[in-house]
């Protein structure tokens, strides 16, 4: 198989910036993901080896080991929460709780209607602005438990198109962990990072 | 108040990131003179400075850098992959002032006698990912990179790689491994990376906030930032404090006051006039700290020989409320999930401190149960002892170990209490 026209020179573009091919596999495998809406299917994987000259299952090696790469689906926003150390001493379990029981997907899975997915993770380094939630990997710090929920409904009713970290920080985050500086237009456009290079980069819609 | 790291972002806060403001503010400076200079001048000058590794080992830069085996080509690459928790200061680096960061890439690149230099970016970093990406085209279109930089004919190449959410990726060979496209898995030492490192060439391997030093010694000379704090401990160091404090946050600060200064005046005391129970004084792999350590210096090596580490400088405060044993499983938990898997006692030790201190906290706990963890911590970590002694390729084992002598050492009643009240005391 091959991805359309556009991702295929896109991932010509990410070989380009590597000495060896092999090294472009985890950001191969995450446009192999923004294709498939956020899945990474075995299909995507596979092209991942035809480009990079390996296998298919040491490509599965390398995606089973990030977390990251969802091989087991993943709904249209990702809604992940820091239930780290110092998240946890303030409060980042209580709005873990909110999140699953606003959007009714419990930690871990992801709902029927492919709308949400829910996660808690480990530290995002957002501690000096605990607790922190990302949305497609999109930051909020200093959430309570009702802004998560705020949110969660948000998201729900608006659809955004792209996911915008300092548009959410504006609509339903506190203290922050330092001074942002000036608001950036950027955002994600599904449940991968946000990174020009992979494609990923979506304008605020 | 010395500021080296923070002062472009505290003075401009609202263009502290781009090009424009970096050059106005002398940035580009420091490599111009650089280039002028021979590359085993510049690598004498970080070895005057005495600038210690600020990615967590504490390893003198300039030694690290006097290793780098002669061989073509040769790699730098910098750790961005910012994972241990309490941690926020390199995404401030990254995101505020990626010029800076990108100067001292540069400058050491050519020092180093690299032209393909890599910024490895933990995954869960877009922003940050996303700014030095903007700072490295801005850098091209300038002529600071490619071909010929600065018209001096040398060239390098930078490029950003964004991580898939692994912490084992900050151990220096697990992020080769991973920039090469393999499993994060860490390598046996040695042979070290400056020796045999990305693509079994020589490479050299540092932290965000070590290389965002570099343009400030390079303009001042190594023997002005060897003059800024006490012996061991030269230059500022940024603290990321966390938890129940007032006012979390980052703080670029000259190392020696006491952990009182730091917790009390810096981070402006406990929140709701709390007292206060413990600090983890240098991220998660740490050892705690509790009150007999108030009076002790904030140094290096103070904070090595009282039998802990500085770390990332990461400060995580706990307050009365805090549950120790929640806390301590909390740092299990972390460590369990991040085990990369290669070595038995990490593997099958982490999982199992996580399962022990899971049923202490539910009120399950058994008289046995701190013996038992003190007993799978020594078979991950034999003689408990610190610095830690290891059966595994990697520290990050042995640092799971930290918050169960932490318990055993200072806490040791209140997992008793939660044996006998069939739960937390506290609640």
């Amino acid at each position: 198989m091959t991805w359309s026209r556009a991702t295929e020179t896109r991932a010509a573009a990410i070989l380009a910036r590597y000495p060896e091919k092999r090294s472009a596999v985890m950001p191969l495998l995450y446009l192999a993901m923004a294709e498939e809406g956020g899945d990474l299917t075995e299909d995507g994987m596979r092209r991942v080896a035809e480009l990079t000259g390996l296998s298919a299952a040491q490509v599965q090696a390398v995606a089973s080991f990030y977390t990251m790469y969802k091989r087991d689906g993943v709904g249209r926003y990702l809604v992940s929460v820091c239930t780290s150390i110092s998240c946890m001493l303030c409060g980042g379990d209580e709005v873990l709780d909110a999140v699953a029981d606003e959007t009714g997907v419990p930690d871990g899975e992801t709902g029927e209607d492919g709308l949400f997915s829910v996660e808690h993770v480990e530290c995002i380094g957002a501690c000096g602005g605990a607790p922190a939630v990302q949305v497609n990997y999109e930051l909020v710090e200093g959430v309570t438990p009702e802004q998560a929920r705020s949110l969660c409904r948000w998201l729900a009713e608006q659809r955004p198109e792209t996911v915008v970290g300092d548009d959410l920080q504006e609509r339903f985050g506190g203290q922050r962990s330092f001074d942002w500086g000036p608001e950036e237009a950027e955002g994600a456009t599904g449940p991968v990072p946000a990174f020009g290079p992979l494609g990923t980069t979506g304008e605020r819609s | 108040m010395t500021r080296i790291l923070l002062s472009r972002m505290e003075a401009h806060p609202s263009d502290s990131h781009t090009l424009a403001r970096y050059e106005a503010t002398g940035g580009y400076a420091p490599l111009r003179k650089a280039l002028g200079m021979a590359p085993e001048d510049i690598v004498a000058e970080v070895k005057a400075a005495n600038l210690r590794g600020r990615g967590g080992a504490s390893f003198p830069c300039g030694v690290k850098w006097g290793f780098l085996a002669p061989a073509e080509p040769r790699y730098l690459v910098i750790n961005a992959d910012e994972s241990e928790p309490g941690t926020f200061k390199d995404r401030q680096l990254l995101e505020r002032d990626p010029h800076q960061l990108l100067e001292g890439i540069i400058i050491s690149s050519f020092a180093l006698g690299v032209h393909h230099a890599f910024v490895y970016v933990r995954g869960e970093y877009p922003r940050p990912a996303r700014r030095i990406q903007a700072a490295i085209d801005e850098a091209y279109a300038a002529g600071y990179l490619g071909a010929d930089v600065a018209g001096s004919g040398y060239s390098l190449d930078v490029t950003v790689h964004l991580g898939g959410g692994a912490y084992i990726c900050g151990e220096e060979t697990a992020l080769l491994n991973s920039l090469e496209g393999r499993r994060g898995e860490p390598r046996i030492k040695p042979p070290f990376p400056a020796v045999e490192g990305l693509y079994a060439k020589p490479t050299i391997v540092n932290n965000v906030e070590t290389i965002s030093n570099i343009p400030w010694i390079v303009e001042h000379g190594g023997a002005a930032y060897d003059a800024i704090g006490p012996e061991g401990s030269r230059g500022t160091k940024l603290f990321s404090l966390s938890g129940h404090v007032r006012k979390p946050g980052n703080y670029e600060l000259v190392m020696g006051m006491s952990w009182r200064e730091m917790i009390y005046d810096i981070g402006g005391g406990i929140r709701d006039g709390n007292a206060l129970k413990a600090w983890i004084p240098g991220g998660a792999s740490a050892p705690w700290f509790v009150e007999e350590h108030l009076d002790t210096p904030v140094t290096i090596d103070d904070i090595a020989s009282n039998l802990s580490m500085i770390g990332s400088g990461a400060i995580v405060v706990m307050d009365e409320t805090t549950c120790m044993v929640k806390a301590a499983l909390r740092v299990v938990r972390f460590f369990s999930h991040e085990s990369c898997g290669q070595c038995t006692p990490c593997r099958e030790g982490t999982t199992w401190l996580q399962q022990v201190l899971t049923r202490l906290e539910a009120g399950d706990g058994r008289d046995i149960d701190l013996d038992l963890l003190l007993d799978i911590s020594d078979n991950i970590s034999p003689g408990l002892a610190w610095p830690p002694g290891m059966t595994t390729i990697c520290p990050l084992g042995p640092s799971a170990v930290s918050p169960i002598t932490s318990l055993a050492k200072y806490f040791k009643d209140e997992v008793v209490a939660h044996v006998h009240e069939g739960g937390c005391p506290l609640a």
